[in-house]
């Protein structure tokens, strides 16, 4: 059958960024390498030198995952240890895969990977069955608020495409999800190795009616997952030409967080809680009428108000509330440990501060959803509930609502690494 | 007021560029000193426009920085002066020739000129004290990129550690440096070699003219057309020929090869490069073909 053909006529092609989590086992490296091969992302050169290798190696099959673990560490080792980012497309969508490997260690490379994903691709073995780590993963997905999730149960000819062990797992999954926050799921049975339900329908499940693998990625529905009510324009950026063309041009550049923000709306300008009108929204084409996410413009206004970095411009009864208390679930991905009392530099969207450690109120055990209270600190790759308090006042939503504004990054401030990953709860 | 999420879609061409100009402010908002590295090759005349959008209408707040290492294609300099004189912006061009003047580099005489670039580079970068140095890499490009954040930390030598990269969250960007370090920023990470192409052509923007199909003599050397030049003797068994040629890559002329090509518009590159079986690298460029981790050492070097 036909292979998606990539065409060169695309201009109102869209973008699908989906993270991938499951283990080498689970055949996920083997469903990557198939929707590349069959949208033509895999060059001869790639497939030859992969070959090369598995045949060095002493493999007697061609070992797809050698197309993703591209650092000489992991093939020596013969694990993925980072997030990679692959590319193919088809004529309705240009595709970024966030790869992330499914050991238990690499937590912080799942929420890396699912961070900026609409959609995440959970594998699972269909011999057997929903795993530890294809709850984890679930639970993860779930935290990072990716909207749309699919439940590959691969492996299913060697199951002989038994529609009760798809159920089961339907079923087994649909009791699990309950408890998270998943808006959008599907379960598809496939086979990575035979291509089975991944691009072409298989002949083999008759009594499944849903889509292809291929069809829903191409198809799931995500410009609507973005809010276009509430304006949310953080300041990057203040261009001031000081040219004899532009002698008093003063214009704020960022990128839409959210909202519609159109000429003539009246504004207001974070923390300082000045009020003006948006005189014009730019970009190099020249003025445009209105600007959503993710678009990056230039906004002027009408009034002489003092903007700058960090602050942001939202609408006049619509506005996030500047809190110094920050309520939130933090994902530590450092050796040492998080602890009370920590004070550490802290990045929300163009706003840098310091936070202080008050208080660390619970852990979650991803694998029961269990909450320990009795925790005095985060580990490396742990998750829990964590209260801050910054040096200054940070423009924020609650995660749920805006994964933009919601979100935030805690940097150590010796060695300038970041250490951990924050999703606002509240702030008060 | 009843909004529909349709009226408010931006193209996948569109949303690339809107990541790439938000990067390209971050970086200037928050060092000290930032540079654009520029190769003359098709990336980076794409980061130069994407850099004059991000800034618009001010001029763009960085010089560039060109490596200089005399093996350069003369048609390439053509269109970087065209671009730098248009744009207003600064050049700073580091050379090889003379970092081996000032014993900053050694010319042992084997090493290709693609290794000296590196030490050449971090030099130029430690002299003028730059923080950040914009760069072309793409994802796509090659297995080790695709693992490369789009701010990549690099140590006071200049070396990247793949081990130690910094998780890179959301478009929450960490450029925390100490003292003598920088910071690799690659604006354009998320874009296919496609991508670039159909971006070309779209912005009707200028690149050299060696991209497209024109008379060359060459040889062939490693299954790799090269170009005749004195700077790349013949050796044995080689011979020159005449043929209708065009480059995928804008590189060290002794080691970019060409391929055999009528494609003389964008539209017959893209059409080409839809149907293309080989990596621009794997087909072309010599340097990333010495062993399968080739480019992921000289990353580690503190090469581009």
């Amino acid at each position: 059958m036909a292979t998606p053909e990539i065409t060169t006529e695309k201009p109102r092609m869209d973008l699908l960024r989906f993270a991938t989590a499951g283990s080498v086992d689970d055949g996920k490296s083997t469903l990557i390498g198939r929707l590349l091969y069959d949208s033509k992302s895999i060059f001869a050169d790639q497939l030859e030198a992969v070959e090369k290798t598995s045949s060095d190696r002493g493999d007697d099959y061609v070992d797809l995952s050698l197309l993703t673990d591209g650092l000489r560490s992991e093939r020596e080792q013969g694990i993925t240890i980072d997030v990679a980012y692959r590319y193919f497309a088809t004529p309705q969508r240009k595709f970024i895969i966030a790869d992330t490997p499914g050991h238990i260690q690499y937590t912080r490379n799942m929420v890396t990977g699912a961070s900026t994903a609409d959609l995440g691709l959970v594998l699972v073995d269909a011999r057997n069955g929903l795993t530890e780590q294809s709850r984890r993963h679930a639970v993860l997905l779930s935290l990072l608020r990716v909207p749309h999730l699919v439940l590959a149960i691969n492996k299913m000819d060697l199951v002989g495409w038994d529609e009760e062990i798809y159920n089961k797992i339907h079923a087994e999954f649909t009791q699990f999800a309950t408890k998270l926050n998943i808006p959008d799921l599907e379960v598809i049975p496939i086979s990575a190795l035979q291509g089975d339900n991944v691009v072409n329908r298989s002949q083999n499940t008759p009594w499944y009616q849903g889509p292809t693998l291929m069809h829903h990625l191409e198809h799931v529905h995500v410009a609507s997952d973005r809010d276009l009510v509430d304006v949310r324009f953080p300041v990057q950026y203040v261009i001031r030409p000081k040219s004899d063309d532009f002698h008093d041009y003063r214009g704020y550049a960022g990128m839409v967080a959210s909202g519609v923000m159109k000429k003539g709306d009246e504004v207001i300008v974070l923390p300082s809680g000045m009020t003006s009108k948006i005189a014009a929204i730019d970009t190099f084409e020249g003025e445009v009428r209105q600007a959503f996410p993710p678009m990056s413009v230039t906004v002027r206004l009408e009034d002489d108000v003092d903007v700058s970095r960090g602050d942001m411009i939202a609408r006049v009864n619509n506005a996030p509330k500047p809190s110094q208390d920050i309520d939130a679930m933090v994902c530590w991905m450092t050796n040492e440990p998080l602890r009370q009392g920590q004070k550490l530099a802290i990045k929300h969207t163009t706003r840098t501060a310091r936070a202080l450690v008050k208080d660390i109120q619970y852990r979650l055990d991803i694998n029961s959803l269990h909450r320990d209270q009795d925790t005095g600190e985060l580990g490396l790759n742990e998750i829990g509930r964590v209260k801050l308090r910054t040096t200054v006042p940070l423009l924020v939503d609650e995660y749920a609502k805006n994964r933009t504004t919601g979100s935030f990054i805690l940097i150590d401030e010796g060695t300038g690494v970041t250490v951990g990953a924050g999703m606002i709860i509240g702030a008060s | 007021m009843t909004q529909t999420h349709s009226d408010y879609q931006l193209s996948q061409l569109d949303q690339l560029e809107a990541e790439s100009i938000h990067i390209f402010r971050e970086v200037a908002a928050e060092f000290e000193k930032p540079v654009l590295m520029f190769s003359g090759g098709k990336d980076s005349i794409v980061m130069l426009r994407l850099a004059e959008k991000a800034f618009h209408p001010a001029k763009i707040p960085f010089p560039i920085l060109q490596i200089d290492n005399g093996l350069d294609f003369p048609e390439v300099a053509v269109t970087r002066d065209r671009w730098v004189d248009r744009l207003g912006v600064k050049l700073v061009v580091a050379s090889i020739d003379d970092a081996i003047a000032r014993g900053i580099v050694t010319d042992d005489g084997k090493t290709s000129r693609n290794r000296l670039q590196t030490p050449t580079l971090l030099n130029a970068i430690e002299e003028n004290g730059f923080t950040a140095a914009f760069g072309g890499g793409r994802r796509d490009e090659e297995k080790a990129r695709a693992k490369e954040r789009v701010y990549s930390h690099r140590d006071e030598f200049g070396q990247w550690d793949p081990k130690m990269q910094r998780p890179e969250l959301w478009s929450l960007y960490n450029g925390r440096l100490h003292a003598g370090e920088h910071m690799r920023i690659f604006p354009i990470s998320n874009w296919t070699e496609l991508d670039i192409w159909d971006y070309i052509r779209r912005e009707e923007i200028e690149i050299p003219q060696i991209y497209f199909a024109h008379q060359r003599r060459v040889f062939e050397r490693d299954g790799m057309l090269m170009t005749e030049t004195p700077l790349n003797p013949l050796r044995n068994g080689e011979t020159v020929s005449e043929r209708t040629v065009r480059f995928r890559t804008c590189g060290d002329m002794t080691l970019t090869g060409c391929v055999e090509s009528e494609a003389s518009t964008l539209d017959a590159i893209i059409e080409e490069i839809s149907v293309a079986r080989l990596t621009e690298r794997g087909a072309t460029r010599g340097d990333d073909r010495f062993s399968e981790a080739a480019m992921e050492d000289r990353k580690k070097e503190g090469y581009f």
